[in-house]
């Protein structure tokens, strides 16, 4: 059994900030993530990131996955990787498979930081090969450089179902258009600028009824769909395409959390099921800390925040009160309040007052 | 080698060196240490199992290691999530049907 002060799970940019804040404060840290390599969703993130200065505005997510494993490796964070964390026990402990070998670590505090999941969308033929995340797509192409296919449709126009077209493009493959169910754009505005600008049609008020292919997807249907989300008879279009992205949001992977009986309360505006948590990150059980996508579906530059409070409280339930944690805490909680004023975020906030007390 | 990026306004990739492996007893070549669904999909494979039930075609879905869409058997092991796999030199894959079987 490998023992441990602190163990992150999940190499991300929340768990790779709260492991950062924790080694710096003095705890032994160790990082067990599933992926060759650290950085979690952001080493497909070609573009920019948006937030303040100290914290990576203006850095592309491939860099700044770049910058905090180089940080982390510099400290000498322990890091268990490729490994899939596959329970937590009883006793405390949680099991750890690698390769084929399967070990137990125990730690006086856990953090997880295992990030979310992409939602399936369900229609006509939904399981053809070719509707794929659109996550998914945007890993196969910026992170192993393949080619995933001639002409994409997209579903959602969050921001992934903004940005992952614009880097289609950027990639040579052609975009068919970007379907949304609601009357307007749900991802920023200057990503949705530049998909205008690049000439991607966005269909509002659409949504996707069927997909068709023998084998796989060669084309869609989608319609026009009433105030009451309710298809419009006779306003079908076919659309020639061989791959569907669904970009319709994600789901936090909160089953490990379920397993160690932490409190997990279904608020929409966070996502889903996401663990109870208070300010400080602490789930319902005081040795258990969470962070980013799986705490709230946000951005990476909360997740970094978010990360930090959960390193530095951590840290303080185990070494008692500590100035320079409580520094952390502040300076990462003020820059949270900021980002959060945005009116994007504003679901996030009504979301994270949703908590039951106690 | 088709199928892949090699010039990109933002990315460089570096790729491991390029091995020969099997799909469906069928020689192909990919790079050592991508995901073997990565090597697949460039090769113009995207059918990768079929369903327990109906039988119906399946593809990845998440790439990255949660939704087990892309299960396949390889060397002799079936449920084999190939999106997270590391392709090696001889790899013997084959498209899995239900639930798979031990070879």
């Amino acid at each position: 059994m490998i023992q441990t002060d602190i163990c992150v799970i999940g190499g991300g940019p929340a768990g790779l900030q709260a492991a950062i804040v924790a080694r710096e404060l003095g705890a032994r840290v160790l990082i067990i993530d599933d992926n060759p390599v650290l950085g979690g969703q952001l080493i497909k993130q070609t573009h920019k990131f948006f937030g303040s200065k100290k914290h990576y505005c203006g850095i592309r997510g491939i860099d700044i996955a770049r910058i905090l494993s180089h940080k982390v490796e510099e400290m000498a964070v322990e890091t268990i990787n490729p490994a899939t964390v596959i329970g937590y026990y009883d006793d405390d402990s949680i099991g750890v498979l690698k390769h084929d070998s399967l070990f137990n670590v125990k730690a006086k505090r856990y953090i997880f930081a295992t990030g979310a999941t992409e939602n399936m969308l369900t229609f006509e033929n939904s399981d053809l090969p070719g509707v794929y995340g659109a996550g998914a797509v945007q890993t196969l192409m910026n992170v192993y450089g393949v080619i995933p296919g001639k002409k994409a449709l997209v579903i959602g126009s969050g921001n992934i179902g903004l940005i992952v077209p614009y880097q289609l493009l950027q990639a040579g493959v052609e975009v068919a258009g970007i379907v949304e169910i609601l009357d307007r754009v749900g991802g920023y505005y200057v990503h949705a600028a530049k998909i205008k600008r690049a000439g991607v049609p966005v269909y509002l008020s659409h949504t996707i009824i069927e997909a068709q292919g023998k084998e796989t997807v060669e084309s869609a249907f989608i319609t026009r769909v009433d105030e009451n989300f309710k298809p419009i008879k006779g306003t079908e279009k076919r659309i020639e395409c061989d791959m569907i992205l669904i970009a319709i949001g994600l789901s936090p992977l909160c089953d490990l959390l379920y397993q160690a009986g932490c409190q997990i309360q279904y608020i929409p505006e966070l996502g889903g099921n996401v663990p109870v948590h208070n300010e400080d990150m602490m789930t319902s059980r005081p040795h258990i800390f969470v962070c980013g996508d799986l705490a709230s579906i946000e951005e990476a530059s909360t997740a970094m925040l978010e990360g930090r409070i959960a390193g530095a409280s951590a840290f303080q339930t185990i070494s008692g009160e500590n100035s320079n944690a409580q520094a952390v805490i502040k300076d990462a909680k003020s820059e949270l309040s900021i980002i959060r004023k945005s009116p994007f975020e504003q679901r996030i906030i009504s979301g994270k007052k949703k908590f039951k007390k106690g | 080698m088709k199928g892949y990026i090699f010039e990109h306004p933002i990315l460089k990739f570096s790729r491991g060196k390029k091995v020969k492996f099997y799909f469906e007893d069928k020689e192909l070549e990919g790079y050592e240490g991508q995901p073997i669904a990565a090597a697949l999909h460039a090769a113009g494979i995207r059918v990768l199992r079929y369903s327990e039930r109906y039988n119906r075609p399946r593809g990845f879905f998440c790439a990255v290691g949660k939704c087990s869409s892309c299960l396949m058997e390889v060397d002799g092991r079936p449920n084999v999530m190939v999106c997270m796999e590391p392709l090696k030199q001889g790899m013997r894959v084959y498209r899995q049907k239900g639930r798979g079987r031990l070879r």
